[in-house]
């Protein structure tokens, strides 16, 4: 059975169809990259899976729940983490707590024992920050707990987005071109990081890139996308080869 | 840790006590009512500002709120209160103690009906957002406003008059304090956290596992209930309640206190509405320019301080120290 499972789903607006008849499945701890150019249809696939949007056919299955019509949060709550490709983390909190935010799920405060301040609301906030730290920690920001989120750099604001996902304890990560904007130098750093969190927390990742470096050097298996269709899928060395990916790429450097 | 909280709460409680019987005495009557039209613009901006300026859901519907939390507490104490007082006394033994009961009982029934109204009033604020969720809820107010004129059980258009006089300045004080209390505790926890993440994306937060829908409606909630609270503290001051003291103008009062004291920050929502129940007075002096002065004054905070007196933070004592410590390390 795998973990996540998309049975010819299809979004259109309007006359536009961003998603058409899109067959494709992750496996438990897999890597997989998502690309395609500019409109193919990739972050609408987001939107699906995550509940933005309700695909207008078709099937989305999440370790054996179906997703479809469920709220964005309540697949949240199943395990499926995301970031977005237009950051949006809330930028008027502080680095920690955007991240304390997203363990909402797992806090057990009532709201009672919060306006008491109960004993157990002071210990479950206690374990609450430590959780968040840790998470900053890993993603290297610890310093900056206190820092206002909009005040981050770029690169800084794409690893919090990450971090920040992560606090919700997803099984399944979903990353809009996490590295976008970055220097190569940071790209690698996050790239690695990316992997060692993969490892780490045994998450199973699906990756918007339009790195290709990225793409080709970390993912096991790739998907491609043009004008909402999967035109190509499998290991980095065939996609690279893949006549009909190059013609969609046309002018585009594949290495 | 328990224990130190009760002894706390104690003393608190008799402070309150003291200056409950001190203070009536000494000060002179047009002063106190002052001081407790204070406290009840401080309920009412404190919990507007849970819905406004913590979870960014535009209401200027908080009169509307105030009005069914007083005419329901008032309607309690007038048609049934007052005649408990006698039988409750022979259980309670202290005719305060009685009187004390049954106002507590009204306000929370008042506060409760206007929660039961907010929950109404936030259903629309899930498909609503900015101007049009305003719209919702300046329409939501009227609506009440008319409905009150129209029942003759609470005086319809002559008013509801020989309201029994509970509120003193110990339950203005008191409740104040809850509003106060609960609403920063809220903040301050995981709930408060999920307030902020509706404001500051809604998106994101439905992302990060947020029911944005019930928070949006939990704040109305939780905000009409204080409003309601600090109606009825309203109607048993004056003895008399008008549906004219619950126009929309009365909401945007409570609004310009959360704008100017800042958006999502409590400390600045309480000193702006002592700042707004003072000024008024002052510009009794400057007679027919009254109202000229006072949008004067508001449109150069506006300009000079946009995001408000406080902007998001808080004041306390730590600001302070903290202001010394940057100063020092600026210095090294
Ligand atoms: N809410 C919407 N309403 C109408 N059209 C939309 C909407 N969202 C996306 N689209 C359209 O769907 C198509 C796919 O968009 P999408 O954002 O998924 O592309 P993408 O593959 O992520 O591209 P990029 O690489 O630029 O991020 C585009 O033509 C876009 O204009
Ligand atoms: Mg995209």
């Amino acid at each position: 059975m795998s973990l996540l499972e998309i049975k010819s789903c299809s979004m259109h607006f309007g006359g536009l169809k961003a998603v058409e008849g899109l067959d494709m499945s992750l496996e438990k701890g897999e890597l997989v990259g998502l690309i395609g150019p500019n409109g193919a249809g990739k972050t609408t696939l987001f939107n699906l899976i995550t509940g933005v949007y309700y695909p207008t056919a078709g099937e989305i299955i999440f370790q054996d729940k179906k997703l479809n019509g469920k709220k964005p949060y309540q697949i949240t709550s199943y395990g499926i983490g995301r970031t977005f490709q237009n950051i949006r983390l809330f930028q008027n909190l502080s680095v920690l707590d955007n991240v304390k935010t997203a363990c909402h799920l797992h806090s057990k405060e009532g709201m009672f024992s919060s306006v008491l301040r109960s004993k157990r609301f002071e210990e479950e906030e206690n374990e609450l920050a430590g959780r968040s730290m840790n998470l900053l920690k890993i993603f290297g920001l610890d310093l900056l707990k206190e820092e206002k989120a909009s005040n981050l750099p770029y690169g800084q604001q794409r690893r919090l987005e990450i971090a920040r996902a992560m606090a919700t304890e997803p099984k399944l990560l979903l990353l809009d071109e996490p590295t976008a904007g970055m220097n190569p130098h940071e790209t690698q750093d996050l790239t690695n990081l990316i992997r060692e969190v993969k490892r780490n927390f045994e998450l199973t990742i699906l990756l918007i890139e339009h790195d290709m470096r990225v793409v080709m050097g970390c993912c096991e298996r790739i998907v491609v996308l043009d004008y909402g269709v999967k035109i190509a899928e499998g290991p980095p060395e065939k996609i690279k080869k893949d006549p009909k990916v190059i013609e969609a790429y046309l002018g585009e450097e594949m290495t | 840790m328990q224990f130190k909280k009760i002894i706390f709460i104690i003393l608190v409680l008799g402070f309150l006590l003291l200056v409950n019987y001190y203070v009536p005495r000494r000060m002179n009557p047009y002063l106190f009512q002052i001081l407790i039209l204070i406290g009840i613009n401080i309920i009412l901006a404190v919990s507007l500002n849970l819905i406004n300026g913590f979870t960014g859901q535009f209401s200027i519907g908080h009169a509307g709120f105030m009005a069914i939390g007083g005419y329901t507490s008032a309607f309690f104490t007038f048609y049934f209160g007052r005649n408990l007082v006698p039988s409750l006394t022979s259980i309670l033994l202290f005719p305060w103690l009685a009187k004390s009961v049954i106002f507590v009982s009204a306000l929370i029934l008042g506060g409760t009906l206007a929660a039961l109204a907010g929950l109404i009033v936030g259903i629309p604020s899930l498909r609503l957002k900015g101007d049009y969720l305003a719209i919702a809820t300046l329409g939501f107010g009227e609506i009440i406003r008319v409905l009150i004129l129209n029942i003759d059980a609470v005086g319809g258009a002559r008013g509801f008059a020989d309201i029994p006089g509970y509120t003193n300045l110990f339950w203005v004080l008191f409740f104040m304090l809850v509003t106060v209390v609960v609403i920063r505790n809220l903040i301050n926890s995981t709930h408060g956290r999920a307030f902020l993440s509706v404001r500051e994306d809604e998106v994101a937060a439905e992302a990060m596992g947020i029911n944005t829908t019930y928070y949006k409606v939990y704040a109305f909630v939780i905000g009409a209930f204080f409003a309601g609270i600090a109606g009825g503290l309203f109607g048993h001051y004056l003895m008399y309640l008008h549906t004219n003291s619950f126009t929309f103008m009365r909401s945007i009062e409570i609004i310009i206190m959360v704008v100017l004291g800042g958006m999502g920050s409590i400390t600045g929502s309480i000193l702006a509405a002592i700042i707004f129940t003072i000024l008024p007075e002052f510009l009794r002096v400057v007679k027919d320019y009254r109202m000229v002065m006072y949008s004067l004054i508001l449109i150069i905070l506006m300009l000079t301080r946009p995001q408000g007196i406080f902007g998001l933070k808080e004041f306390s004592l730590l600001t302070i120290r903290n202001i010394f410590v940057r100063k020092e390390q600026v210095a090294k």
